[in-house]
Formats: C-alpha cells, structure tokens, sequence
C-alpha cells in the first residue's frame, strides 16, 4: 500500500549526485525579476523563481491609519503576503492564515531595515506580495522581488534586501529547495542579507541541522544571494535606462 | 513587542542597561548568558490532560493540553494531530488587548510550535486510532498571565513540561489511558542584541532596548531544530554562530534540571 505523506521512499538525489530537477547541490533555480509591471501602484515588480510567479505592489510613504499605529520617528512597513487560492495544489481558503500572518510581520521587519523610514515619519509603506503560483521559497522569492519594487517606487533605500533558502536533502545541504525536496527534504533555511553589510535581516528554520551544517548552508546562501543581487540591479537598470532613452518622465 | 504601559523605557533606565552591559553586567545583575530563576509545577490544571504553571522571572504562563480525537490530516492518515495556540491575556499587560490572535502571538505559537514539531518529540505515529479516520488531536494552549519579556521561552517550556506530563485518555475510546508518547526535548533558547552584545533570556526592558530577537531551538544531540530572527534589527552570522552555542549550551543545562 501506498501511503501519501509518507517521505520513506521518495528519493530527492539521483545515482549521480543530482537533484530531481537535475540541479547541483549549488545550482539555483532560473530567477527573472521585471519591474513596472502595475499601473497604479507607486512600485511594482513581478518575479519568477523556479515556479514561482509573485506580483508585488508598493504604495507610499503615505499617511499610516490608523492613527494610533503611526510612529513619530520613522514610517511603519506593512507587507502583506498573500497566497491566491490558486496558487498551491489543493485550494488554499482565501484570506489571511496564520502561516502567512507570520511571514508577512517577519518580510516587513527584514524590509525595515534596508529603507530609510526615518525620513518619512508618520507614514506607512504598504507592500503587497500577491504569491500566483507558489513553488517553495515564496517568502524569500516574495521579499526579494518587494525590495526591488520598493526601489522602483523611488522610496531612498540603504541597500537591497536579498535571499535564498537552503536545506537539507537525504542527509546533503544544497540550496534553493525545490517544492519535493522541501515537502520531503530534511530541513528548510530561508534566509535574506543586506546585499552589502551582509547583515542578516531575515532568518527561519525548521528541521534538522548540526551546526557544520548550518554554516555550510549559510555560505552557500550567501554565495547565492551575490547571483541573485545582480538579477535585482538589473531589473532595475533595464527599465530606468529604457525610460531615459525614451526620454521619459 | 508592546512597550510598557507608558509607551517608553526612560532615557535613565535606558543607558543604565547599556552602561551596565559594558562592565558585563546587566542591569538586574545577570551575565549575558544567564537565565532568569524558572519554576514549572506541572499538573496545575487537573481537568486538563496535562498541564504546567511556568514562572521565568516575572513572567508568568500556564499551559494546558487537552487530547480529543478527531480525524487526521488528508496526507498524513498515519499520525496524530498537533497544534499550538498562544493567548496573550488582557490581565497580562496594559496594552494586551482581548480579541483574535494577533500577529505577536500568532508568532509566539508558530515558534513555539516549530521547535517541538521539528525535532520530532512528539511520537505522532503512536497517536492513531484508526489509520485515516480517526487519530488523538493534541491540542496546547497557553494562556500569558503575567508579562515581563520573553514570552517564547516561558510558553515553549510551559508546553514542553505540559506534554511531558500528559496522559493520553484511551479509556473513553474503550484503551487504556498512556502516557503521551514523547522522544526528544527540544529546549528554545531566546536572545536579543543589545549594542553588541547577545543576553539570554531578555526580560520586558532588555526586550524594548533590544535591536533584534533570535530564538534557536536545540536538541540532546546538539542539532538546530527551529530558529526565528525577529524585530527589525540585523545581525551578524558571527552572532548567529554565537547564538547557537548559547542556546546548545543553555538548552542542555535546563533539560538536565527541569526535563529529565
């Protein structure tokens, strides 16, 4: 008998040392980031990772309601992430759930850091990460995109906010999990820097790591996030150049 | 986390606390890695099928687990069910307000949560009645009775201790009544950084002063099972590396004392 859930049997590494996707332990996934992709929006960017397909808007500094939640020395970041029912294999009930109230506080207080809120104080920066189809790593895929549509919305910045998750599969740390290696795979880190300092601004965990472990997935997170910071700039630089040379606004 | 109730730490108290770290101290007279005195009297709620009273400090939770049953999950017909909900009372604090959970205790539970679900304590396979219709649903709410920082630790060891001392009621489903089957303690170690140094255990001031939280559950064998960074500050992975040989450190020291 066949028993769904199971991980017993599901092998996530082939014969040769690759990963079902035929990956390296250290290869990504393909990343494509656009910005300007939203009309009314004061930013916006769309990002694909793998299978993920993430929209995200940005509207502000604008006024922070309600009122009791302004602060008077800085703005306030509110990301919200969000699934659409569509996005995962059984329907996901509409609405915020508890997973995704936790990500959104933990995106907004990685997103803080890079922007400079102190000049914008009593204001709320509204950032919307719509997940259209989820396919592991949602939340880094969904901040890394928010850092670079915050960029676009010409809010002044300290520096990018940048991502990846490793893991652990059948006993080996590789990186930018997949969705069976980390439905069946043996531990989940998403983790985000600031492309510079390399100050960690976002950090999970769940699953099983020794602390060898550990330091391996983090180095490798950190090489990735080089690769994934150039992707971000160039987002960027492609469409503001292109603007220039239309002789835009 | 909410401020006190005047919405500020004095300016006084504030560089006292930094002052003081400097010289290594802080200001109630701790070490950096020094927990607060912790005190678990477990079974306080008969009714309960296990429970626990946990003082850390002045910070006070109680922690219930009621086993029901119910059915399983779809795509694990094989496993009992476990959840965790965290209840941040009115009575706690001034600013705690009674209504849904909100995002700070929606967190709490989360980590709590994540900690002893990854390092597999629970033995869920133990917990089936009828493989895909009907399974023991461990339900551990924890209600926050009295609020002076670190609310992670203190409910993630009211829970521990909670589960530590249930019995499972199989003598309503016509069993005998067992012990809720447990393997591993995972033991949650709370930091926040204060200027550049790490403190354990944060009570409500250091909490407030703190830049940014980091909560990293551990297991006998030394391994990381959960970890959260919260607060908007950043941290170093040199910090990280730190926070993680406080946490083993600390985590093997209280599981020797309080759960052997």
């Amino acid at each position: 008998m066949i028993i769904l859930g199971t991980a017993s049997d599901i092998k996530l590494l082939t014969k040769d040392g690759r990963r079902l996707d035929g990956r390296t332990n250290e290869e990504l996934r393909p990343i494509k980031i656009e910005t300007g992709v939203l009309n009314r929006a004061d930013g916006s960017a769309y990002i694909e990772w793998g299978g993920n397909k993430i929209l995200v808007a940005v509207y502000g500094p604008r006024e922070a309601y309600p009122k009791h939640t302004q602060n008077i020395n800085k703005a306030i970041v509110k990301a919200r992430y969000n699934m659409a029912a569509f996005s995962v294999d059984e329907r996901k009930r509409p609405g915020p759930d508890r997973r995704s109230i936790e990500i959104s506080k933990v995106i907004s207080e990685a997103l803080d850091q890079a922007i400079m809120v102190e000049q914008f104080p009593r204001t709320q920066i509204d950032v919307f990460i719509e997940v259209l189809q989820a396919d592991a790593g949602t939340r880094i895929a969904g901040l890394t995109a928010a850092t670079v549509a915050v960029a676009s919305a010409g809010i002044p910045m300290k520096d990018f906010v940048v991502g990846c998750t490793a893991g652990k599969v059948e006993g080996k740390v590789v990186l930018d999990l997949s969705k069976e290696e980390d439905n069946f795979g043996q531990a989940d880190l998403p983790m985000a820097v600031l492309s510079k300092s390399g100050k960690v601004v976002l950090l999970q965990m769940d699953g099983d790591l020794s602390v060898e472990e550990f330091d391996q997935a983090t180095e490798m997170i950190l090489t990735a996030t080089k690769r994934i910071n150039e992707i971000q700039r160039e987002a960027l630089s492609t469409r503001f150049v292109a603007e220039i040379e239309e002789g835009g606004e | 986390m909410p401020k006190d109730a005047a919405g500020i730490l004095s300016e006084i108290k504030r560089s006292y606390i930094v002052s003081k770290l400097k010289e290594g101290v802080r200001a109630d007279g701790r070490k950096p890695d020094e927990c607060r005195e912790l005190s678990i009297q477990t079974g306080y709620v008969p009714r309960a099928q296990g429970s626990a009273l946990v003082q850390l400090g002045k910070t006070r939770i109680l922690a219930g687990v009621k086993i029901e049953t119910g059915e399983p999950f779809p795509d694990t017909p094989n496993k009992g069910v476990m959840t965790t909900n965290v209840e941040l009372l009115p009575m706690a604090f001034p600013t705690f307000e009674a209504g849904p959970p909100n995002e700070t205790s929606i967190e709490i539970a989360r980590v709590v949560d994540r900690g002893i679900r990854e390092s597999k304590m629970l033995d869920v396979e133990n917990l089936v009645i009828e493989a895909g219709k009907k399974v023991w649903i461990v339900f551990i709410d924890i209600d926050v009775i009295d609020f002076d920082g670190n609310l992670i630790d203190a409910c993630s060891y009211g829970a521990l201790a909670a589960l530590r001392s249930a019995i499972v009621p199989a003598s309503k489903e016509g069993g005998k009544d067992f012990p809720l089957p447990v393997k591993n303690t995972p033991v949650a170690v709370t930091m926040v950084k204060i200027g550049d140094e790490l403190v354990c255990d944060p009570d409500l001031e250091e909490e407030q002063l703190g830049s940014v939280r980091l909560t990293v559950s551990t297991t006998e064998d030394g391994h990381i099972r959960a970890m959260q960074k919260g607060d908007t500050g950043s941290l170093d992975l040199e910090d990280i590396r730190k926070a993680i040989k406080l946490s083993s450190n600390i985590g093997a020291q209280l599981r020797d004392k309080y759960f052997k």
